[in-house]
């Protein structure tokens, strides 16, 4: 077992934005987060990497409850890549994925062997090795998005939570992304809207509706024409791809 | 590695012997004129390794005026672009500065509340009242912007909030005091001067300065981490809450003892850590001494053109810094509209 998610209720003001949504991670998967805009799909992530705490219900990793662990100790093991993460300090690649030791690390140890190592990993695993150098102004948008990422690897999580991460990628640099993160070694939960992408990366679906969970599954249970119309909106057709054997997903106008 | 460490020690005390030579001839600066070489004597003269005799009014000059100013204002340089590049890392705004926080206008209310409006009745300094009326200012804005819980914006709104309440009480008790003599007196220390400090000013400084860069310091890393706000320093495991009330402590703490002495100085907080930046990049660990280091030299030498400019009169230090810090404002503001 993974992250599992208890029966989480969370609200901004008055207005509830999650609504009993319970999900389980498996261990070394992908579980991607289906819904449409404002379903609730960023604070789940945040309730998730620990970042706001529900108002009720229970987040475990590895039967030990989120609340009561220290920030330190969370982000040693879950490492979260946002949606909008800029800045307007021209750091280098390579000072940005080092950021990603900064939980192992104490006030006043020294860099370690162990964390260049990991630093190199993530840089390489990112195909982000070439760039180390280079100013965080001078990169392209899939560039940055892969140094978050190799950031996020830096961290040595075992849980890995995306949000939204192929936003303003072009095509190559998606699929580029969809299977980088499908073939870490890490639990990973992304959110994402391309369901054509989400059937052929993932393990497992979740579908988040004005807050609830409203389907669960392998892509092929998730994905049916009935919850395209009934959630998304769309008329559609959905097929199994004789390329990749994964559900495949035909808008009609 | 070794190497690196060494050339890094080396940079150090090569740029600690700019601030000293800086130091040195401020101190020969003035109605009367001192040799660097007297100053220096006079230096180790004191600390016991020479043995040089000196002319005794040079020796009443150098100790008993122009050093302690000398070494002041390089302190209260080091302060304020310290607090600076602080602010503007925090509140991930390039031209966020010391007194973002309301902490120069809070000052200057409770510098007039003591000087026109005669609060303490003569007991409590002007010094005490405008150290008192920045902390006060400080305390209005985490009020308002939350707590800790307020983001960058939350804070910098709160913080122009909170400088037009004080800087508008502060004209209104000058406007209506009716003694020109008054105001002006007041406009003459809002605008900084070195004039009045001496010893008991330096050891105050030097101490609330030696602590806070030993913080700072000590938050180089989470400071780092803060690079991409407040969520993402969150999730690389900082305690936002707890460092941001620290650092904004800390620095407020060391603005607001560096207003209530000198007056509020403006723009060496904004410009000195932009210029340290280009010079060694935006890691903290380098920039928060590279920042201390250069505004240090900067407020030195603002204070040598404040008396040198024209002969027989200081102008405020204030008006000198600007005059240099303007033009460098506009060049930020010039290059970070650029890359957007």
């Amino acid at each position: 077992m993974s992250i599992k998610a208890d029966n989480l209720i969370w609200k901004i003001g008055r207005t509830t934005v999650l609504d009993g949504v319970s999900l389980e991670a498996q261990p070394g998967k992908m579980l991607g987060l289906l819904g449409p805009n404002g379903s609730g799909k960023t604070s789940l992530l945040r309730l998730l990497a620990g970042l706001k705490r529900p108002h009720s219900g229970r987040i475990t990793l590895d039967n030990s409850d989120l609340s009561t662990m220290a920030r330190s100790a969370i982000a040693r093991r879950v490492a979260f890549v946002e949606q909008h993460a800029s800045t307007n300090a021209n750091l280098k690649v390579i000072d940005v994925v080092k950021l990603g030791r900064f939980p192992h690390r104490s006030m006043f140890s020294d860099w370690t062997v162990a964390d260049d190592e990991a630093v190199e990993s993530a840089l390489s695993r990112a195909g982000m090795t070439g760039k180390r150098n280079q100013g965080w102004n001078s990169l392209s948008g899939g560039e940055k998005q892969r140094a978050h990422i190799a950031r996020a690897l830096a961290q040595s999580p075992q849980e890995l939570i995306l949000d939204e991460p192929t936003n303003h990628l072009d095509i190559q640099h998606q699929i580029g992304l969809m299977r980088l993160v499908a073939e870490l070694p890490v639990t990973s939960i992304i959110a994402m809207h391309d369901l054509n992408h989400a059937a052929m990366f993932c393990d497992q679906l979740v579908v988040l509706e004005r807050g609830k969970v409203v389907a669960s599954g392998t892509p092929d249970k998730v994905l049916t024409q009935d919850l395209l119309r009934d959630v998304f909106v769309v008329d559609a057709r959905v097929e199994t791809s004789p390329h990749h054997s994964r559900p495949h997903i035909h808008y009609l106008r | 590695m070794i190497r690196h460490i060494a050339g890094t020690a080396a940079l150090l005390l090569f740029s600690l012997c700019v601030v000293a030579l800086a130091i040195g001839i401020s101190v020969g600066i003035g109605d009367l004129p001192i040799p660097l070489g007297t100053t220096w004597f006079a230096v180790t003269n004191k600390l016991g390794w020479t043995a040089v005799p000196l002319n005794r009014i040079h020796e009443t000059v150098i100790w008993d005026y122009r050093l302690s100013r000398a070494l002041v204002a390089a302190f209260c340089g080091a302060g304020l672009a310290l607090s600076g590049a602080i602010m503007q890392s925090l509140l991930r705004n390039p031209l966020a500065e010391p007194y973002v926080l309301g902490i120069s206008a809070g000052a200057s209310t409770g510098a007039v509340a003591i000087v026109i409006l005669g609060v303490g009745a003569g007991v409590v300094s002007l010094s005490a009242g405008a150290f008192a009326g920045a902390f006060a200012a400080f305390f209005f804005v985490a009020l308002l912007s939350n707590g800790t819980r307020g983001g960058a914006d939350r804070t910098i709104l709160a913080g122009v909030a909170a400088s037009q309440l004080f800087n508008a009480t502060t004209s209104y008790i000058v406007t209506t005091s009716g003694n020109a003599q008054q105001a002006r007196d007041v406009m003459f220390w809002l605008l900084g001067s070195f004039g009045g400090v001496r010893w008991p000013e330096f050891a105050l400084v030097s101490v609330v300065l030696g602590i806070g860069l030993l913080v700072c310091l000590c938050y180089a890393r989470v400071l780092d981490a803060f690079a991409f706000g407040d969520e993402a320093a969150s999730a690389l495991g900082v305690n936002v809450g707890r460092a941001r009330i620290i650092l904004f402590a800390v620095t407020a703490m060391m603005t607001a003892t560096i207003v209530s002495m000198v007056g509020s100085i403006g723009f060496v907080g904004l410009v000195v850590p932009h210029a340290a930046r280009f010079l060694v990049g935006p890691l903290h660990i380098r920039l928060l001494p590279a920042c201390a280091i250069a505004g240090a030299i900067f407020m030195v030498a603002a204070d040598i053109a404040s008396r040198a400019i024209i002969p027989q009169q200081v102008l405020p230090i204030g008006v000198v810094t600007a005059l240099v810090g303007v033009p460098f404002f506009s060049i930020i503001l010039y290059r970070f509209q650029r890359p957007s």
